[in-house]
């Protein structure tokens, strides 16, 4: 297998399992791909012909599973394909390639109607408050419209079910007649919220949904979630930048980097013991609000910049600025291992023998014996 | 240690207060005891209250509020509606006080020539003519006035015409997107590169009416068809920027169908622009109407538009100038406020400068 | 030339380490609007000694924002007004100079960057030539002078190949590229005092971390003193020697940053503090402050924070709160601030015991 070349088939036989136990998966997510192609210039594609430019690889074969009841949370750098992730699992962008399993039924694969009916079950709130509720309609019509959409409920009813869930989401009853400008962030977000739960959904994507709110409101907003969740046994898909808040309110977290899971494990565990070097980096680099803590912190400041995804750096994406990388890093693309129980990392300088990087001898990749058996499998 | 003052620091705050003096303790007691989610719904509704009193506004409203603030704009918008009742009433108010029709030729010889405005046929001061005759002896205000109707339809006609294929032309265009939209908007383009004078001129000449009033179709349709060219460049570049709002992403993924995203939640999204396009396109069509009356294919006798009026008054100019200034001015009046209206709309409505 | 700039500064740092530089004192700036007089900024005071670097923290609408403009006088009037107060700037009123005057103070002896290194920087204009401006202006440099400073100074804000760099037009930078690039511009020309409006929050955690380095880094070799303003309490908490904690265009509560964090004695700052996640924290419910930041065109005639506030009383809503003196240097806009503080310090001092 040439190496550069190598993208490793994360596909169900290659790649190991995540099931945990006896748990099965409300959302199995298999190998998603989404490409972007740059666009054409507009006479080119009129005429059918023209260069085709380079591809954006926003989400590169990911295969992770959300379980029912739990939060996920996906956490990244801008452009590392999180909020495409999120988009493609909903089919709001079309995916590449893979699939995405929701209760055995194959998303990616639905078309029309039948994809409009599952979204009834599969919801998603925003980060803009501002740019997620439509300015020319009011509250009522918005919380309203997936009311009528599914024919659940009409006139009195719809108007009845629109109260409760404002008040379920802690906003007036009063508020139906009022258009969305009239709101603050906070409430806008809880607006949208509202439109989110009025089908009832099983699974709830959460698009960076406190990134745009202030530090007080962003409590409150969590706080809401976290309820919510608890209520109405709601499964959620937590995207964050903001470690502080992914490790608050998720269960288990997925870190990101240039379209790849790099890392996955419990909330607790992520955080006192990241495996991967780039997720070591990026707990490090989350200030403490504690004076006498940041006095003493090291901090390991990663040098550069997050690459382009266009021509992503070949073998394992994060080698470029790697403080532990070695010359293997740069050819091989390292799987996503079990290194510790329910604890993946992609990382061929780890392994399940050896999970601490710092005491790995220099040059040393035990990870890459793995992968050499998986392949050779 | 340290790390764990945060949490540490909660639970004094809940706990202690008991031993301090008693003001603090109160209101935290309350706040253990009432479950975090009355607190949050309590303290939201307190605020409903104040976000009631405080700000209870449209986007309407404030739209109007702002074009109100804007003196020019309330000018324009006084001379429209002036001269647009004027025109819908006037000849028929003329009718009745003095028996004159904007087409009366008058039977008696003497009088089939132009009077200067406010005099009579013996020369002395009358009311009859404020405006004076023309050549034929006709009233010269009741035919401004009636110029006033067919110039102010043939403005909104054929824009509502450029509305109708504009908007919608844009707006499947913006969504559809892709080699669609590559296709509809070269077509675009093509249309805009052609001298759109000429392709209206070709249009007349060759759908050529034997009646007045169906030359005066013909000429709605003809501006109509030339000018939806940059309403739907318009409409087409708002949908795009609209269509990846979260708001459209988020319709879509509660299953919105695509008829009713576009109507209920893109098309809505872009009147503001519209309407400001449509406005200052009313006086752009006007113009072309006179250019085209001027060189003799616009409203044809005994119809007369204000284009047309101007043009006979021109050919008298040296001895009976009013019969150009009286409908040379109205016009002019007319379109500036019609284009002072349509700026003070762009201000009011431009999403640049608000807040949604 | 860049050398001797560097011998220059350091004989000043020795000279001016304990001087004050900056002294601001009742400072207002009201804005007129539609629904009425905002009052942005109301009273605010503060010393910045030379080297040292102060925290404005707030949410939006608090005023720290306007109060940092409002120092180098670049609030849009109308609608905006500074209605008084002084700023003292190395003791001279910077509120009464000349609109000329006032423009040889700003970027020459205070710099400013500010959250959008998009926005910043002039899309049309080569980086090089944005750096020179800076120093042809303000430092009577040449061409040849003003390129190779702007050269340096990309070097020492850490922008790899410098040279190469320098030709490439802002587009071509990555956010956190460009907001180094804004920081070389901001302290080309050596200034005394550098205000940084949330100069990260629009950057990745990993990039942050980065340009806080280097702004700590920089101050530490220049002696710049710094004003940071920004809503994330931990960015305040590495980076500040004091801190100033602003709602509703109040100044809430001042103090060092560690006798803030160790024993907040305002119930608004102590709200804040508990409603960041706490890492070592399960699951649990997090404090929240309740309700909505105040309408600044309509603030109530008590204390701006009572609606929200869980030590609120009937005197809260009928009387402004006094500005309490805590310590030497440490206050709080509350009528229960000493309450606050007792329980803070209380707290902190039971950790401490156990």
């Amino acid at each position: 297998m040439s190496a550069s070349q190598g993208e490793f088939p994360q596909s169900d036989g290659m790649h190991p399992p995540l099931e945990t136990g006896a748990k099965v998966p409300l959302m199995a997510i298999r190998d998603l791909k989404v490409h972007f192609r740059s666009r054409d210039s507009s006479w080119s594609q009129v005429l059918g012909a023209g260069p085709q430019s380079g591809e954006v690889k926003a989400v590169d074969g990911v295969t992770i599973d959300i379980y029912e009841g739990e939060t996920l949370g996906l956490v990244g750098e801008s452009g590392c394909g999180k909020t495409t992730l999120g988009r493609a699992i909903l089919r709001l962008t079309e995916p590449t390639s893979g699939s995405v399993l929701y209760r055995g039924t194959d998303l990616a694969h639905l078309s029309g109607r039948a994809l409009r009916e599952q979204r009834r079950h599969l919801q998603v709130i925003f980060q803009d408050p501002y740019a997620s509720l439509n300015p020319r309609m009011t509250v009522g019509q918005i919380v309203g419209e997936p009311l009528y959409t599914f024919g659940l409920a009409r006139g009195k009813v719809a108007e009845q079910r629109v109260q409760e869930l404002l008040e379920t989401v802690g906003l007036s009853r009063r508020f139906i007649k009022r258009y969305p400008h009239e709101f603050s962030g906070g409430q806008r977000q809880r607006i949208g919220l509202a439109r989110a739960l009025a089908v009832e959904p099983e699974f709830l994507v959460a698009d960076e949904p406190i990134s745009a709110l202030d530090v007080s409101i962003q409590a409150q907003i969590m706080n809401l979630l976290q309820r919510l969740q608890a209520e109405k046994n709601l499964t959620y898909l937590f995207i964050s930048h903001d470690l502080r808040a992914i490790r608050h309110i998720s269960d288990r977290v997925a870190v990101m980097y240039l379209g790849k899971l790099v890392e996955i494990a419990e909330a607790r565990r992520i955080y006192e013991e990241p495996l991967m070097p780039y997720t070591k980096a990026l707990i490090s680099a989350v200030p403490v609000p504690d004076p006498e803590i940041e006095a003493t912190r090291e901090r390991i400041v990663l040098t550069g910049d997050v690459p382009s995804p266009i021509n992503p750096p070949t073998g394992c994406r994060f080698h470029t600025r790697c403080p532990y990388s070695i010359e293997a890093c740069k050819e091989v693309v390292p799987p996503l291992v079990e290194i510790k129980t329910n604890h993946f990392a992609a990382c061929i300088r780890i392994s399940p023998e050896e999970p601490d990087i710092e005491r790995v001898a220099p040059g040393d990749a035990p990870g890459l014996r793995s992968v050499e058996r998986m392949t050779a499998r | 240690m340290n790390e764990d003052k945060l949490t540490v620091d909660t639970q004094t705050t809940r706990g202690v207060p008991s031993t301090l003096p008693s003001p603090t303790n109160a209101p935290d007691v309350d706040a253990i005891h009432t479950p975090p989610e009355v607190a949050i719904a309590e303290a939201d509704v307190r605020t409903a209250e104040t976000l009631e009193t405080v700000r209870a506004s449209s986007l309407w409203r404030d739209a109007w509020r702002c074009l109100l603030r804007n003196k020019l704009a309330v000018f324009g918008m006084v001379v429209v509606g002036v001269v647009t009742l004027a025109s819908l009433l006037g000849p028929y108010t003329i009718k009745r006080t003095t028996g004159l029709t904007p087409d009366y030729i008058p039977t008696e010889v003497s009088l089939l020539k132009s009077f200067p405005p406010f005099t009579s046929s013996d020369g002395s001061f009358s009311w009859t003519h404020p405006m004076g005759t023309d050549n034929q002896g006709r009233d010269l205000l009741a035919r401004v006035l009636q110029g006033g109707q067919i110039s102010l339809m043939v403005g909104i006609i054929s824009t509502l015409v450029s509305l109708v294929i504009g908007v919608s032309y844009g707006a499947i265009a913006g969504y559809v997107g892709g080699r669609t939209d590559n296709i509809m908007m070269r077509v675009v383009d093509v249309l805009y590169s052609l001298p759109y004078i000429i392709i209206v001129i070709v249009l007349l000449s060759m759908f050529r009416s034997q009646t007045a009033r169906g030359q005066l179709i013909l000429l709605f349709v003809a501006l109509g068809s030339v000018s939806w060219l940059t309403m739907a460049r318009i409409v087409r570049g708002q949908v795009l920027s609209l269509k990846n709002q979260e708001f459209v992403l988020a319709a879509r993924a509660t299953g919105v169908s695509t008829g009713r995203i576009i109507f209920r939640h893109l098309i809505p999204n872009t009147l503001g622009p519209v309407i400001v396009y449509a406005t200052l396109t009313i006086p752009t069509v006007m113009l072309t109407e006179a250019f085209l009356s001027f060189l003799g294919f616009g409203v044809q006798p005994p119809l007369a538009s204000w284009g047309s009026l101007a043009t006979d008054g021109i050919q008298n100019i040296a001895i009976f100038p009013w019969q150009l200034i009286f409908p040379g001015v109205t016009m002019a009046l007319t379109l500036f406020s019609l284009n002072f209206l349509g700026d003070g709309l762009r201000d009011a409505l431009d999403p640049q400068m608000r807040t949604f | 030339m860049p050398s001797t700039h560097k011998c220059e500064r350091s004989n000043d740092k020795v000279e001016a380490r304990n001087g004050t530089l900056l002294e601001v004192h009742d400072l207002r700036t009201y804005f007129e609007t539609e629904d009425g007089v905002v009052k942005a900024v109301d009273g605010i005071n503060f010393q910045l000694k030379r080297g040292e670097t102060l925290g404005i923290v707030g949410e939006s609408g608090s005023g720290k924002s306007v109060t940092n403009l409002s120092l180098i006088r670049l609030i849009p009037d109308p609608p905006g007004k500074i209605v008084s107060g002084e700023v003292l700037f190395a003791g001279q009123d910077l509120l009464l100079l000349s609109a000329e005057e006032i423009r040889k103070v700003r970027g020459r002896r205070i710099a400013m960057i500010f959250q959008d290194p998009m926005t910043s920087l002039n899309p049309f204009m080569k980086i090089s030539r944005q750096l020179m401006e800076m120093t042809q202006l303000h430092l009577g440099h040449t061409k040849q002078q003003a390129y190779e400073h702007a050269i340096k100074m990309l070097e020492t804000v850490g922008i790899p190949e410098p040279r190469r760099r320098a030709g490439d037009y802002p587009d071509e930078f990555s956010g956190g590229m460009r907001q180094r690039v804004m920081i070389a511009m901001a302290l080309s020309c050596r200034p005394e005092l550098l205000i940084a409006d949330e100069p990260t929050t629009a950057l990745d955690v990993t990039i942050q971390a980065q340009i806080l380095e280097l702004i700590k880094k920089l101050k530490h070799e220049t002696g710049t003193s710094v004003i940071l303003i920004t809503h994330d309490l931990g960015v305040v908490a590495g980076m500040t020697d004091h801190l100033i904690v602003m709602y509703a265009g109040k100044v809430f509560e001042q103090a060092p940053t560690r006798e803030l964090f160790a024993k907040p004695g305002n119930p608004y700052t102590k709200g804040l503090l508990r409603s960041v996640p706490d890492p070592t924290d399960e699951h649990g419910q997090l404090y929240q402050i309740p309700g909505l930041p105040p309408d600044v065109a309509h603030l109530p005639s008590g204390c701006p924070f009572a609606p929200r506030c869980d030590y609120e009383q009937e005197i809260c809503h009928s009387e402004f709160p006094p500005f309490v003196q805590l310590n030497s240097e440490h206050y709080s806009l509350c009528h229960f601030a000493q309450e606050v503080y007792f329980e803070s310090a209380s707290a902190a001092t039971g950790v401490k015991e156990s």
